[in-house]
């Protein structure tokens, strides 16, 4: 009998901890560790031309640490000023320098060795990451594909794991039942008929905690997120790539959305913005273009398109009516009772549009790359450090702060020490 | 300092049982369920049927909450102009210059539209002030009753139809002259342009027509100076300012610019005081009765006789030659005022001014004769530049009238008059306009008069329209369009230029004007872009006087009509004027300064009367809604109107407001408000001009009852020192004794120290940066109501509609409280203008469950709309009464749309005017005064940009950007060199003061005690006790 017994009581501890370890995992979610800074830094700086894993307009970041000649401090200097080392006659620096027809990568003198050494340890995490991705099986059963991939890999990976402990602990407990009741029987103790395990109260209890949890979380989640478009990506009346514009042929994003510099608005361009370019460009030759469905589209007829609305008749070479407006489909919809400046943060935050609009240059058809709610804005303001020190218009006021970045006592003002993240910043 | 007693009403001063029921329940209403919630209640099972309803309106909710999320477009120009860009405003200067009424303005436009007006401060003559009318005129653009298209008999037709037809009128007259008859225009340009309108048709004439008229101003100034004109008034210049019923802070010729000029004399810098004094005589309580340090009442046929003693006894002072054959006054109190009258003008020579508001030439010829006595000429009042503000004169209208009957008038061209509505014999204008082959109007609108014209060739809004305007000889201003035309509507000088054969293009004509007198393309532009051109040197000067005064005199006494019991005056109100823009939500619904009362016109009668009527106590009040209605007949015409008890009014006069009454075809706002009392005014049969009243009245309770929304009463203050008030002697003796109460109880509580020391919970709020505060004199605020409509315009404030404002559900962020004081039958007044005070220590703050209103590091008490749950519980804990709770979603910012909509608010049209800046709030959420954030914010935004810090003065409040007195300075306190803390540094131990100050919520607005130049013995008057 103490074999048996100790045997069930042995296989009840453990369904114990397998139970609570399925309720642990449920919610778990996939953070990154604290690349944080180098990931901020790489899309601020970096994301414009160049992507861990793939050739963009400059090439692929991931591994190139271990290709150069001089390691990371050869690095350094590539970044701070690329010319100077190509003009040195680096063998490597002129290699590639041809290999890249000759597109020279912009100087950044701003960032310090440390910087570079977090954007590099970010490149390295994402290239790790997708490497293991790929090698561990289950990843492939996802096609999910880019950044997002890794995290939802782990979590089917907990969640089969979640699953089969939770069968287990099942067959043990049934086992263990068995077991109990042929010793009872053994040494002659009377026990009651078996309860099959739907009507055994233990069991709806513990299914019906489940259920209200697994449930509750993705209620609250969905109600959190009502009104919330993530990744909306609406079919727009012309098939305009920013990868070919911003992208591959390098149109500073400004140029056309000139209000983010001064207005609330960034404005959608008019017409005869495009039309500046594209009296002379009628036709396209670019890379072969895809819908998301995977249609192929015809680059050229995009542009035909772009002529009906601006009213020009390409083969007169001159403007034959009035135009007729482009309907856009507004991706990066805020509620009415928010009041988000593009000014304020392009012109004078000096935010790259990456940071909330995403790898934009990369889009073929654009969609929503951040969630726009509020609990994100609030996390940028509370991380992102303030041009204090330099701008003039701090010098007379918060004074507090003059002192205790005189006294060391803090390095950086962030946004949200100087109130940006109290209610009337934004809503008014 | 002796106890002042301050009461917001007669209510309050008798403390009346229902007045004493108002203070018990603080709040007025019980919870709006209405039917609903009885029904709820008798049904069989109330409690299960709440719980339906609950579940049902969940599901409800959230059904509609999940639907999927509706597809917005976004649509860029197809050629964006080169000095547009989205979201960012364009400022144009340009000019509100309408029947007379003149204030050079900026007006602010984005994406397009025009949404604030704001003064233009290079303006010498307004100085950057505004008033609401000028405010208020930007939601009159979106006004959805404007005409839309020409009509021919009342139908649509073309530009080009109506101009065929009209021009076979005006060429088969067969000679019958052309009349063109107008409200006074000050356009140079238009002037020349009807100039070659009247050559073009041979016997055609101008005729000008004001609703309100100033002919005998005119005519007694062409009698004295030789000039049918009316001179520059400089009230800066005066020390002593004695008003004949010239209610010239309100309504009064050019009332921005003489309140400009007034609170230049009611400054107070340092400690010593050195203030003007104003003696006002009227027949009602006007705002500038209010504002008078001395105020006297009279009969309205007693007038010539106040002038005429008033000029003998300076004279008499002066040593000059009396007038012989004065009429004598009984009244003591007015023998009184006349007396301290002629001593304060005596002893200030050169430094003197006497206005009067009658129409009277021969009154206004003895008030000239009066203000050369004193040397006003080339101090007070400047000949070098008379004004264009009025230039109607009644004789002509009355002839125009007489030709139509008779059939001697051809054509009949109107534009801006409407004279079936305001003119005293309105029915027999209509009439004679039948007898007149071919009748034109050029009004926006269809008005009383246009309804009756055979073709409509409707004007375009002010805004959308080229113009220049000449306010005085010397000062030029100018208009450009803000905006396309909206509608199909022409100018009216295009109108006149077509019907004389030429091209339509008055921005044409008016550049072919002025090109040539600024000197090129170059000076136009830069014209327009100022908007104003004024002389760079300017000198005042005197007129040679040769005014018969003995000969007036003798006239005014052998005139004097025979007095009724009771008299009539009619008068006009600050917000509705002569009722041409009556059909504007904004100024409907702002509170008359005086009567406090909204979206109606009243009979005031004086609380002496009402006692002596027997009218009870309690309808004295709002708290009892309804109104008794009075049987007014005078001159043989009877109207109705509910009765106000208004303090001040003298008690055999019996007072209405004109501009009421329109039909209701002017539009949802205007329409069926009111009555017309216009048939009331009386023509003087000798002078030919206009009177505005009636020397004999009769007056009759009819037993009827009529609800009337007054906002005054809404709350009380239960007698706490929230004024604070002076003398200027007690004010010279001791600079610091009005505040001193109150800084003595800060100093038994840390002082200095006071914010953090006198309260359990020391650790408030650190502010780091910016700090903002507001400091309001109440020696300068008159009381003119121009901020509140300033604000209603920035901030999207919702207009409620009279049975709302009954429920105490007005809007407004910032309203002026107006304290009564001394004697009910002549009390003193003082304005309080009262928006949130910003509190350091909120009391909202504290109660909030879902901590909607906060504070911020700038010192502001935030709202956050879309946080609030609507619970009201701060509204219930601010003891300043400034929170607005949204019972109803007023400008259908919902998707359910709006539930009452009492004027066109709603219409895609209307609401053109929002500003998209600042949040459109809907049903159930708490709102109040923001300090114009958004504007903080862009101020703040444009200085960060430049990287420069923020400059005093660069962020400004709607409410001080409006005000014509100056009166409201705002900025940042921590700013040593900002006005603002240069000010409270100044006023620390002499003028400054916090309302509630004990309650310790440390507010950001300070108040400036009110000095009044008046001996002691006159301002601690104790109201006369009467016997319930």
């Amino acid at each position: 009998m103490s074999d048996l017994s100790y045997f069930g009581r042995t296989v009840k501890h453990l369904v114990i901890c397998s139970l609570t370890a399925c309720l642990f995992f449920l919610p778990l979610h996939h953070a990154f560790a604290d690349a944080q800074k180098g990931k901020q830094l790489f899309q601020q700086n970096c994301a414009q031309c160049h992507n861990p894993l793939r050739d963009a307009t400059g090439p692929a970041l991931y591994g190139k640490e271990n290709e150069v000649p001089g390691g990371r401090k050869w690095i350094y200097n590539w970044v701070h000023n690329s010319a100077a080392v190509i003009a040195s006659g680096d063998k490597y620096a002129v290699n590639l320098f041809n290999q890249w027809n000759h597109v020279q990568m912009p100087p950044f003198p701003q960032l310090s060795t440390q910087d570079i050494d977090d954007i590099l340890d970010y490149v390295k995490q994402v290239g790790d990451e997708a490497k293991q991705a790929a090698s561990a099986p289950a990843a492939t059963a996802g096609q999910a594909g880019g950044g997002a991939a890794p995290a939802s890999n782990n979590n089917l990976l907990y969640g089969i794991i979640t699953l089969v402990l939770a069968v287990v602990a099942l067959i043990l407990l049934q086992v263990n039942n068995s077991l109990n009741r042929m010793a009872n029987e053994k040494e002659g103790i009377e026990t009651p008929e078996p309860v099959p395990f739907y009507r055994n109260k233990t069991y709806i209890a513990i299914v019906s905690l489940v259920l209200f949890l697994v449930a509750g979380y993705f209620l609250t989640n969905a109600a959190v997120n009502i009104g919330r478009q993530q990744n909306y990506e609406p079919t727009q009346p012309i098939f305009y790539s920013h990868r070919v514009h911003a992208g591959i042929n390098q149109i500073n994003c400004l140029y056309c959305h000139a209000g983010a510099e001064k207005s609330q608005h960034a404005m959608i361009p008019s017409q005869n913005i495009c039309m500046n370019c594209h009296m002379a460009i009628n036709s396209y030759s670019g890379p072969q273009l895809y819908t998301p469905e995977g249609k192929p589209v015809d680059g050229t007829a995009e542009i035909q398109k772009l002529y009906y609305y601006a009213g020009w008749d390409p083969k007169q070479r001159k403007y034959v009516n009035a135009g007729h407006p482009i309907q856009w489909v507004k991706i990066h919809n805020l509620p009415d009772f928010v009041y988000f400046s593009h000014e304020q943060h392009v012109a004078v935050g000096k935010i790259q549009c990456q940071i909330c609009h995403g790898p934009i240059q990369n889009m073929d058809v654009v969609y929503q790359y951040s969630d726009l709610s509020m609990g994100w804005c609030v996390n940028c303001h509370r991380t992102t450090k303030v041009n204090f020190a330099d701008n003039a218009y701090y010098s007379n006021i918060f004074m507090k702060y003059h002192e205790e970045l005189k006294e060391g006592k803090i390095d950086s003002v962030t946004e949200a020490m100087l109130g940006g993240t109290e209610c009337q910043r934004c809503h008014y | 300092m002796s106890e002042k007693k301050y009461w917001k009403g007669l209510e309050e001063l008798y403390n009346t049982p229902s007045y004493q029921k108002t203070v018990r329940n603080e709040f007025r209403e019980e919870l709006p369920f209405g039917e609903e919630i009885e029904r709820l209640m008798d049904a069989k099972t109330p409690r299960r049927d709440f719980l339906k309803y609950l579940g049902f309106s969940i599901t409800a909710a959230t059904i509609a909450a999940s639907c999927e999320i509706q597809v917005r477009k976004a649509i860029p120009y197809i050629n964006k102009p080169v000095d547009i860009t989205p979201g960012v405003p364009n400022y144009y200067a340009s000019t509100y210059a309408q029947d007379g009424d003149y204030c050079p303005v900026v007006v602010k436009t984005l994406d397009g539209r025009p949404i604030k007006i704001e003064g233009n401060t290079s303006s010498s003559i307004t100085r950057g002030g505004t008033s609401a009318m000028v405010q208020a005129s930007v939601l009159s653009l979106y006004d959805t009753a404007r005409l839309r298209y020409p009509m021919i008999q009342g139908k649509e037709a073309t530009w080009e139809e109506l101009d065929k037809a009209v021009m076979q009128g005006l060429a088969s007259l067969g000679g019958a002259p052309v009349v063109l008859l107008t409200t006074t225009l000050m356009s140079p340009a238009t002037e020349q342009l009807i100039q070659e309108f009247i050559q073009k048709y041979p016997g055609a004439r101008h005729v000008t027509y004001d609703a309100v008229s100033y002919a005998g101003m005119l005519l007694a100034n062409e009698a004295c100076y030789g000039k049918r004109a009316i001179p520059s008034y400089h009230f800066e210049n005066a020390k002593a300012i004695v008003s004949l019923g010239a209610d010239f802070l309100g309504t009064w010729l050019s009332p921005v610019e003489f309140a400009s000029q007034y609170a230049q004399t009611r400054k107070i810098k340092g400690k010593k005081a050195d203030l003007s004094q104003h003696i006002q005589f009227e027949s009602y309580m006007s705002l500038t009765g209010a504002n008078a340090d001395y105020r006297y009442t009279h009969r309205p046929s007693q007038q010539p006789a106040v002038v005429l003693n008033l000029y003998n006894a300076v004279a008499q002072a002066l040593g000059k030659p009396q007038l012989s054959n004065v009429p004598a006054l009984q009244d003591e109190s007015l023998q009184k005022g006349i007396q301290r009258a002629a001593r304060l003008l005596a002893s200030h020579p050169g430094e003197a001014l006497v206005v009067c508001g009658s129409n009277n030439p021969h009154v206004q010829i003895v008030v000239n004769g009066l203000n050369e006595m004193l040397g006003a000429g080339g101090k007070t009042i400047d000949w070098n530049a008379p004004v264009n503000y009025r230039k109607g004169i009644d004789a002509d209208m009355q002839q125009l009238v007489a030709d139509m009957e008779a059939g001697k008038v051809g054509a009949v061209l109107i534009y801006g008059a409407n004279p079936v509505y305001d003119y005293y014999d309105g029915q027999r204008f209509a009439e004679a306009l039948k007898k007149v082959k071919l009748t034109v109007s050029c009004n926006e609108r269809k008005d009383e008069t246009t309804v009756l014209c055979q073709y409509v060739a409707p004007d375009h809004h002010y805004l959308e329209n080229w113009g220049d305007a000449e306010p005085k000889a010397g000062y030029y201003s100018f208009i450009q369009p803000t905006i396309f035309p909206l509608f199909k509507t022409r100018a009216f000088q295009e109108s006149l230029l077509a019907w004389m054969g030429q091209t339509p293009d008055w921005h044409g004509y008016l550049m072919k004007f002025w090109e040539p007198k600024l000197g090129g393309l170059e000076a136009w532009e830069e014209a327009l872009q100022n908007g104003v051109i004024e002389p760079k040197q300017v000198s005042l000067a005197a007129a040679p006087f040769k005014g018969d005064v003995q000969g007036a005199a003798a006239q005014l006494t052998a005139q004097q009509p025979k007095m009724g019991e009771l008299e009539l005056v009619l008068y006009e109100k600050v917000g509705i004027r002569g009722g041409r823009w009556a059909n504007n939500p904004w100024l409907q619904e702002m509170p008359d300064p005086i009567s406090k009362c909204t979206w109606d016109n009243y009979v005031c009668i004086s609380p002496a009367l009402a006692w002596k009527l027997g009218i009870s106590i309690n309808r004295f009040n709002e708290n009892d809604l309804n109104r008794p209605v009075a049987r007014i007949s005078a001159a043989g015409k009877e109207i109705t109107l509910p009765v106000l008890v208004l303090p001040g009014m003298p008690k055999d006069v019996i007072a209405v407001a004109v501009g009421y009454g329109r039909s209701p075809e002017v539009g949802k706002a205007a329409g069926g408000v009111g009555k017309n009392v216009y048939p009331w005014v009386n023509l003087n049969s000798q002078s030919l001009t206009f009177e505005y009243y009636q020397p004999a009245a009769t007056f009759t309770l009819t037993g009827e009852t009529y609800p009337l929304a007054i906002t005054q009463t809404h709350n009380s203050f239960e007698g706490r020192p929230i004024i604070l008030e002076t003398t200027q002697k007690q004010y010279n003796e001791d600079p610091g004794e009005a505040t001193r109460e109150q800084r003595e109880e800060r100093e038994r509580y840390g002082g200095e120290n006071y914010d953090t020391q006198g309260t359990l919970y020391p650790n408030l709020y650190d502010f780091p940066g910016l700090k903002w505060g507001m400091s309001i004199d109440l020696n300068s605020c008159i009381g003119c109501g121009a901020c509140t409509i300033a604000c209603q315009a920035e901030n999207n404030v919702a207009v409620v509609g009279k049975d709302r404002v009954i429920a105490h559900q007005e809007m407004h962020w910032i309203r002026i409280d107006r304290y009564f004081s001394g004697d009910p039958e002549n009390p003193q007044v003082v304005f309080q203008p009262m928006l949130c005070q910003q509190c350091d220590n909120a009391p909202c703050e504290n109660v909030c469950p879902v901590a909607a209103t906060n504070h911020s590091d700038e010192g502001l008490n935030q709202m956050v709309y879309n946080r609030c749950i609507g619970t009201r519980y701060c509204m219930n804990n601010c003891p300043y009464k400034v929170r607005r709770f949204n019972w109803r979603d007023w400008w259908g910012a919902t998707s359910f749309g709006g539930t009452k909509d009492t004027a066109d608010m709603e219409s895609e049209l209307t609401r053109m005017v929002l500003n998209p800046d600042v949040t459109v709030r809907g049903r159930g959420v708490m709102e109040k005064c923001t300090f114009c954030v958004q504007r903080l914010q862009d101020a703040k935004l444009a200085a960060k940009k430049a990287g420069r810090p923020l400059m005093d003065g660069e962020a400004m409040t709607a409410c001080q950007q409006a005000c014509p007195t100056q009166a409201i300075v705002f900025g940042n306190v921590h700013d040593p060199g900002a006005a603002i803390s240069q000010l409270r540094e100044e006023n620390k131990e002499t003028r400054l003061y916090y309302v509630l100050d004990d309650l310790h919520t440390l507010p950001n607005v300070n108040y400036l005690v009110k000095v009044v130049n008046k001996d002691p013995g006159d301002f601690y008057v104790e109201p006369v006790q009467h016997v319930l």
